[in-house]
Formats: C-alpha cells, sequence, structure tokens
C-alpha cells in the first residue's frame, strides 16, 4: 500500500496562500529577479530582513525640475548572482504621457504595469479623458495592495504630466504610494542618491538634469554590484515623454571620467611585486 | 514525516542562436533526476506554429503541461484569428501564462524561438514567472552558466581585442556550446535535438554528446 501520508500534509495543502516562496525548494527562489526580502527572509533569518531591506538589485531614479522630470535607470537583472542580463529595459512605457520604472521582480513590475495601462486606456474611453499621474498611481497601489502579503515584490515610480503639471510617485509592494520631487529605488539607491543630493536644483536646465540622471546611474552602477551594464535616461515634459539616451555603457562613462581626471591607462601602469 | 515538496529539477540545458532571418535551436535529450538519468531520449523542444518554437529546461512535468497548455492556446488563437499567432503575441502569450501562476510557480525556464512578422529570427528569454526580453541569443538549464560566456565571447566579441562580428555557421556554434556544457555538467549529455529556423524551411538534425 503505497503512503499516502503526504496527502495529509496541511501544509501542502495550502500551497498558494501565506509565505508560498518559503515552502519552495530555497534554489528556485531565485528566479530572474532582483534578490528582495522575502528570499532572505525565507532563508530563516529574523534579523536579515532588517539588515536587507535595501535589497532590490538595481538602480533607478526620477527627479522633478523646471522642465519636467527626468527619469534614469541601470539596465542589469541577476539571478542569485549569476548575470542573467545587462540590457533590461527598466523603464515601462505605460503610455504616450505615463511612464513607470522596475525595481524589485521583473516580472511582477511588468505584468502590474502593463496591466495598469490596460485600466488607464479604459479610464479614458469611459471618462472622455486622460487620467492623472496620482490616479494611476494609486490604481497601481491598490491594485498590488490586494496581494499584500503573497509575496509580490515592485518597487516603481510613476511619472507623467497632466493638468497639474509634472507628477511623480513612488509605489511599493508594501502599500507605500508617496508624491515627491526626487527619489531613488533599489540596491544602487544610496549611491545614486549621493549624487543626486549633491547637485540637485529646481532650476537646472535640461542637459544639466540629463547629466546629472547619467551620473548618478553611472555612480550606482560602479559601486553596486547588483547594478551596471547600460543608462537609460527618459525625460518627461507636456508633450509626453522622450528617451533621451537609450543605452550606454556604464563601463564607458567609466573610461571617459577616468580621462577627465587624468587617471586613464593607470591600471596598465600597476606593477605586482612578487 | 517530511513535507512534499511539488518541485524537482530534472536539469538538462537548451540553447537558441538568432542570424538574421534564422534561428538555431538546440537542446540536450537528457532528463536526471537527482545523480539518476531517467531517459536520454527525451525531446525538450515544442513546434507551435510553422515558424516558432518553444523550449524549456526546468521540471519537466511543468515543461510538458506549459507545452500542451501553448499548444491548446495557439489552436484556440487560430480558430479565432484565422491565422497563426506571431512571435510578437506568442511572447505575451508565454509572459501570462506564466504569471497566471505566479504563487505556484511552472518550474520551467523557457526559450520562446522563431521568425517574426518582419522576417528576422528572435529569441525571448524567460524566467519562471513570466518576465521576459527579447535577446540575440539565449541559454537556459543547468548549463547556462557555462554556455553564456561562450555565446556572448562568440556572438558579442566580447573579452577579444579583435574587430570581431560573427559571421560563422550558428548550427556548428550550437554544437560547440553543448560539447562544452556536456564536458563539465552532469546534468546535459546523451544527444542534442537541432532545428534550423529559416523562412525556407525547417531543418532538423540531431547529434551525440557524451553519454557519462
Amino acid at each position: 500500500m503505497a503512503d499516502l501520508s503526504f496527502l495529509d500534509s496541511s501544509d501542502f495543502a495550502l500551497p498558494s496562500y501565506f509565505s508560498p516562496k518559503e515552502d519552495l525548494n530555497p534554489d528556485f527562489s531565485e528566479t530572474l529577479s532582483f534578490p528582495t526580502p522575502q528570499d532572505l527572509v525565507a532563508k530563516g533569518t529574523a534579523e536579515a530582513k532588517k539588515l536587507h531591506q535595501f535589497a532590490k538589485g538595481t538602480t533607478t531614479l526620477g527627479f522633478v525640475f523646471q522642465g519636467g522630470i527626468i527619469i534614469a535607470v541601470d539596465a542589469r537583472a541577476t539571478m542569485g548572482s549569476f548575470i542573467g542580463s545587462n540590457k533590461v529595459k527598466k523603464v515601462i512605457e505605460i503610455n504616450d504621457y505615463l511612464l513607470g520604472t522596475m525595481a524589485g521582480g521583473a516580472a511582477d513590475c511588468f505584468y502590474w504595469e502593463t496591466n495598469l495601462a490596460r485600466v488607464c486606456r479604459m479610464y479614458e474611453l469611459k471618462n472622455g479623458e486622460r487620467i492623472s499621474v496620482g490616479g494611476a498611481a494609486k490604481i497601481l497601489c491598490d491594485m498590488v495592495g490586494q496581494y499584500r502579503g503573497y509575496g509580490l515584490s515592485m518597487g516603481t515610480m510613476i511619472a507623467g504630466w497632466d493638468h497639474k503639471g509634472p507628477g511623480l510617485y513612488m509605489v511599493d509592494d508594501d502599500g507605500i504610494r508617496l508624491k515627491g520631487d526626487l527619489f531613488s529605488v533599489g540596491s544602487g539607491s544610496v549611491y545614486a542618491y549621493g549624487v543626486l543630493d549633491s547637485h540637485y536644483r529646481f532650476d537646472m536646465s535640461l542637459d544639466e538634469a540629463v547629466q546629472l540622471g547619467r551620473r548618478a546611474i553611472y555612480h550606482a552602477g560602479h559601486r553596486d554590484a547588483m547594478s551596471g551594464g547600460v543608462v537609460r535616461v527618459y525625460h518627461v515634459h507636456q508633450n509626453g515623454w522622450t528617451n533621451v539616451i537609450v543605452a550606454e555603457d556604464i563601463n564607458l562613462i567609466h573610461d571617459i571620467h577616468e580621462e577627465e581626471k587624468g587617471m586613464k591607462n593607470l591600471d596598465d601602469q600597476v606593477t605586482f611585486k612578487h | 514525516m517530511s513535507k512534499f515538496n511539488p518541485y524537482n529539477d530534472n536539469g538538462g540545458t537548451v540553447v537558441a542562436v538568432a542570424v538574421g532571418s534564422r534561428v538555431v535551436i538546440g537542446g540536450d535529450t537528457r532528463i536526471s533526476n537527482g545523480y539518476n538519468i531517467l531517459s536520454r531520449n527525451y525531446n525538450k523542444v515544442t513546434q507551435l506554429t510553422s515558424t516558432n518554437f518553444i523550449a524549456t529546461s526546468g521540471q519537466v512535468t511543468d515543461a510538458q503541461t506549459l507545452h500542451k497548455l501553448l499548444l491548446a492556446k495557439v489552436a484556440l488563437y487560430k480558430h479565432q484569428h484565422g491565422h497563426e499567432p506571431s512571435l510578437k503575441a506568442l511572447s505575451k502569450l508565454l509572459c501570462v501564462t506564466l504569471y497566471s501562476r505566479r504563487f505556484f510557480p511552472y518550474y520551467t525556464f523557457n526559450l520562446l524561438c522563431g521568425i517574426d512578422d518582419d522576417g528576422q529570427g528572435k529569441v525571448f528569454g524567460y524566467d519562471a514567472i513570466g518576465s521576459f526580453d527579447e535577446l540575440k541569443y539565449g541559454a537556459q538549464g543547468s548549463g547556462q552558466q557555462l554556455s553564456i560566456s561562450i555565446l556572448d565571447n562568440q556572438m558579442k566579441g566580447t573579452n577579444r581585442n579583435d574587430d570581431y562580428s560573427f559571421n560563422g555557421d550558428p548550427v556548428g556554434l550550437v554544437k560547440d556550446v553543448f560539447n562544452a556544457i556536456a564536458e563539465r555538467d552532469i546534468y546535459t549529455g546523451d544527444h542534442v535535438l537541432i532545428w534550423d529556423v529559416s523562412p525556407q524551411g525547417i531543418n532538423q538534425s540531431a547529434f551525440n554528446l557524451r553519454s557519462d
């Protein structure tokens, strides 16, 4: 008689509800995503949660200035310590006047922001006017809020231009929805904030603003192992959005900076002592 | 009494390379369970339309179910639209199919490949819950880490000092890659089934790998 006692296991009878990731083979939790606090919590250490709250392996940033909004992102996706891709598109073009950034679980961000695009379009059709940025951010926040505790991982910024002018909101899987002028999300955000806070002014020119966003992502990509690849920069303005920098290699930016500092080929001059 | 674990990795590797209007797909034929080999003749690639294929590594049961489900969805699409779905349409379909199981995922790592409506060969790589990206080449499975650096070097010219672009035979490249994987990955071996897909037709071939 086969051993069917596993059917009695109440643990398996509840696969889909509470912290499903904890029940799974731990190696499997390394889907193509940016490592999340949940991955570490699943490994059973209570301290890890606090220590690694930042661990959404990526760098995204957005800020409002006189010319609109600049959104800048890196392009690296990691599966554990393996680099899945250095060319991921972390800005989702929701529609002609709304952008969303991606940090955390790639599939979660893509799915819910694409779903947001669908809902925003329905709003336009039903109401005869575009949805506001705050409204779109609220819809996204409420959509993922229904799955609170299920293990979704999404840290996104919604940027757009509506009747109130430029609007930048940060929306999180924890249920955060914050309006602000400057945000950075991801494991590299600490580095980006350092650069941003040092040079940010509301009255920057467009060129200065683009260069600031590009530089902040470069520094984060350089110092954060989970960030890197290429820099992508978008400008949100009254007529929608423009992809200002499609893909600029972070390593090449590093070379440019080295040259500026007169430190080019320094590595070649290093000699190794035996 | 230990808890039932629904997941199991059956090993194996799939590789796909897109060059111009052509895409070459390869999958090894070994299925493993721990240190045991369950089959040396298992096909990991399914043809979804006349030009589009899905190649899957991971758990065989989830892969089989996923492939069956996609074939049913493609059949439904053909009835409703009167023509086959494009590769772009299939890419979104696979994404939402995988995400529909967000909280009890298919343990599958997929490569969706074929020729799109614009006549270009394309490869889409997926994670287990549906995140995808269009690629020029991809590898999934136990041999992914071993093979992706070779593919980066040959297809993109990384870690070289010369001016380089790939102008060789993609089928030959896929064979070399599998030989390299089989040397160092215990879960990849036995045989490789290769599909060479181009607008002129599909050329299927097989070649042997190490059986140890």
